[in-house]
């Protein structure tokens, strides 16, 4: 199922026609507050500092303040330098704790730095680690490179969880996306993620749609479980409704859990949390009188 | 040579530069003083309402930053683009209203007087509302007034072109962006007149027009918690009241004038102020070192 190529109009078409359905009232307020269970609460900035990590760790952990029935987020996503505190600011919580990474956002530095990379932040306390893929060699057509290396980050994961990213604006075609899915996940990806954030272009319904239906794939043909993270470009509670629309559809209401999705997104939590105090009071809301990040 | 069928305008909304039609798809009839159908005015919603009050809150802090006498400069153009077009919005008004054609063309030229007139107040109402306070430390201290954000403007019924410019003007010199509710009975002129501010440098989202029904409208506006004033013109008690209990969600400032009304527009001494500037506004302290 490696090889199915992928119709582009069909696929464009689907996703848009899954995004027209109009999520009110209630089922809105329940699809934001899964939405929240399912954010990695992501900061990846030159400028990051532990300041930083501090304040966006007590927003994982009570996303609206004042509000017990809002859950916490799923994982917050951040550099190495970062992990250790993160681990002491979420200590005694669920929130896992991912951390980029493989020499991200390139990948373009030799696979022992990349493994060392790897090790550290598990040693140093990152429950996930999401990677991105050398895209040059898979652009350059070896396959074979890209998977040992995925194989590889596999092993020196050990128990951490792995995300594997494959930079899907930088793949060009639908082909290339649903081809360096397969080559993820049967590498040993625990998730495969659209997008570093890096880019201009980053998730949109119809590459995170080639990318369901290909874990969906996988899962007739081998019966293994993949999850999917769509990360980047996902700012509001509408777009976000319309990803768990599409996950719904296309692979049914068992992925809808944060064990299995997940959106790397930073501003899309206050738009969430604006959306849902707009449902609970009746007015809408203000960017001033919610936190920054 | 067969009759030449009229080609009639499309009243629409005006949100963040462009002309939308509501988001509601609805629209409401215009009739002339003797019941005659003029136009089809769009019928606004709380959602072109939101979406007003976005475009307004990302033009704010632009427009804010732009120089004072930037800004002038801009109420300026406004009024030269608004000279050039007064017959049309002369003959709107006859239509709608029960204005005589004189009455309409005074309407028409102290509307762009009034312009005029905060254009100059542009650059200088801070000079008149700002002091220099006496502190018993080594500090200069300094207040001055800064626009206050998002005004929300309730438009007078009376006067729709007028009274709309009248509380426009004054909002937009000090470097406020603003939602306005038009004139519901006479709201053409003010669609029309958005077409002079899209002509005339006005950046995107400083001024948005929503045209509909008041009585839906002005709560959402009130109520909504990114509005930092509300400007009201008129003299409906439970609006006013409404208003009042809206604008204390969010300590908005509420400015209600029953004043002027009618003709009285027409006043200078009771329709302009450089108050009227300075009510919109938020005073800012700084504190100086003397000797630094």
């Amino acid at each position: 199922m490696m090889h199915v190529t992928v119709d582009q109009v069909g696929v464009e078409e689907r996703a848009r026609k899954l995004s027209t359905r109009s999520i009110k009232t209630s089922s809105k307020r329940e699809g934001i507050k899964l939405i929240i269970s399912m954010i990695d609460l992501t900061t990846l900035e030159g400028k990051d500092s532990p300041g930083k990590i501090r304040a966006m760790c007590q927003k994982a952990i009570r996303p609206l303040p004042g509000n017990a029935d809002v859950p916490s987020v799923a994982a917050v996503c951040v550099y190495p330098n970062l992990i250790r505190e993160a681990k002491r600011c979420l200590a005694g919580t669920n929130i896992k704790i991912a951390s980029v990474a493989t020499g991200f956002p390139s990948g373009q530095y030799p696979l022992d730095i990349k493994l060392a990379d790897v090790r550290d932040a598990v040693t140093m306390g990152a429950d996930e680690i999401d990677m991105v893929i050398d895209r040059g060699a898979f652009l350059a057509g070896k396959y074979r490179k890209v998977a040992d290396e995925i194989a590889k980050v596999k092993e020196a994961c050990g128990p951490a969880h792995l995300k594997v990213i494959l930079e899907t604006a930088e793949l060009e075609t639908f082909d290339n996306i649903r081809k360096a899915s397969w080559i993820a996940m049967e590498s040993g990806a625990d998730f495969i993620k659209t997008s570093t954030g890096k880019l201009k272009e980053a998730a949109t319904l119809p590459i995170t749609l080639v990318m369901l239906e290909a874990l969906r794939d996988y899962w007739y043909e081998t019966g293994k479980v993949i999850g999917m993270k769509p990360a980047g470009g996902i700012r509001t509670s509408k777009d976000a409704l319309r990803y768990l629309v599409l996950v719904k559809e296309t692979v049914g209401d068992t992925w809808l859990t944060p064990d299995l999705f997940r959106f790397g997104a930073s501003t899309l939590t206050n738009d969430l949390l604006m959306q849902l105090a707009k449902e609970m009071t009746g007015n809408y809301q203000a960017a001033e009188y919610f936190t920054i990040d | 040579m067969a009759t030449r069928i009229p080609v009639l305008k499309t009243y629409k909304l005006f949100i963040g530069g462009k002309f939308p039609r509501s988001e509601s798809a609805r629209y409401y009839q215009i009739k002339g003083p003797k019941g005659k159908l003029i136009a089809n005015a769009a019928r606004g919603s709380r959602k072109d309402i939101r979406d007003a009050v976005r475009s307004a809150r990302e033009a704010w802090k632009p427009w804010a930053d732009r120089s004072a006498y930037n800004r002038g400069q801009i109420l300026y153009r406004i009024a030269e683009i608004l000279e050039e077009r007064r017959s049309v919005f002369v003959d709107e008004i006859c239509a709608v209203t029960r204005s005589g054609r004189a009455a309409a063309t005074t309407e028409v030229a102290k509307s762009v007087d009034r312009l005029i007139w905060y254009a100059g107040w542009a650059d200088k109402y801070m000079q008149l509302f700002s002091t220099v306070n006496p502190v018993a430390s080594p500090y200069w201290n300094f207040s001055y007034p800064d626009s206050t954000g998002v005004v929300g403007i309730v438009a007078p019924e009376e006067k729709s072109l007028l009274g709309l410019i009248s509380k426009i003007a004054p909002a937009m010199a000090s470097g406020n962006t603003c939602v306005v509710i038009a004139s519901e009975s006479a709201p053409l002129s003010s669609i029309t007149f958005a077409e002079v501010l899209a002509a005339s440098d006005v950046p995107s989202g400083v001024v948005n027009i929503i045209t509909g029904f008041k009585a839906e409208l002005t709560e959402p506006l009130a109520r909504h918690m990114d509005v930092n004033a509300i400007d009201y013109s008129g003299r409906d008690e439970a609006t006013i009241k409404a208003l009042q209990e809206a604008g204390a969600l969010n300590v908005k400032r509420v400015i209600i004038r029953r004043d002027p009304h009618g003709e009285s527009w027409l006043d200078d001494s009771r329709a302009q102020s450089p108050y009227w500037i300075s009510e919109l506004t938020e005073t800012k302290t700084a504190w100086h070192p003397v000797g630094v």
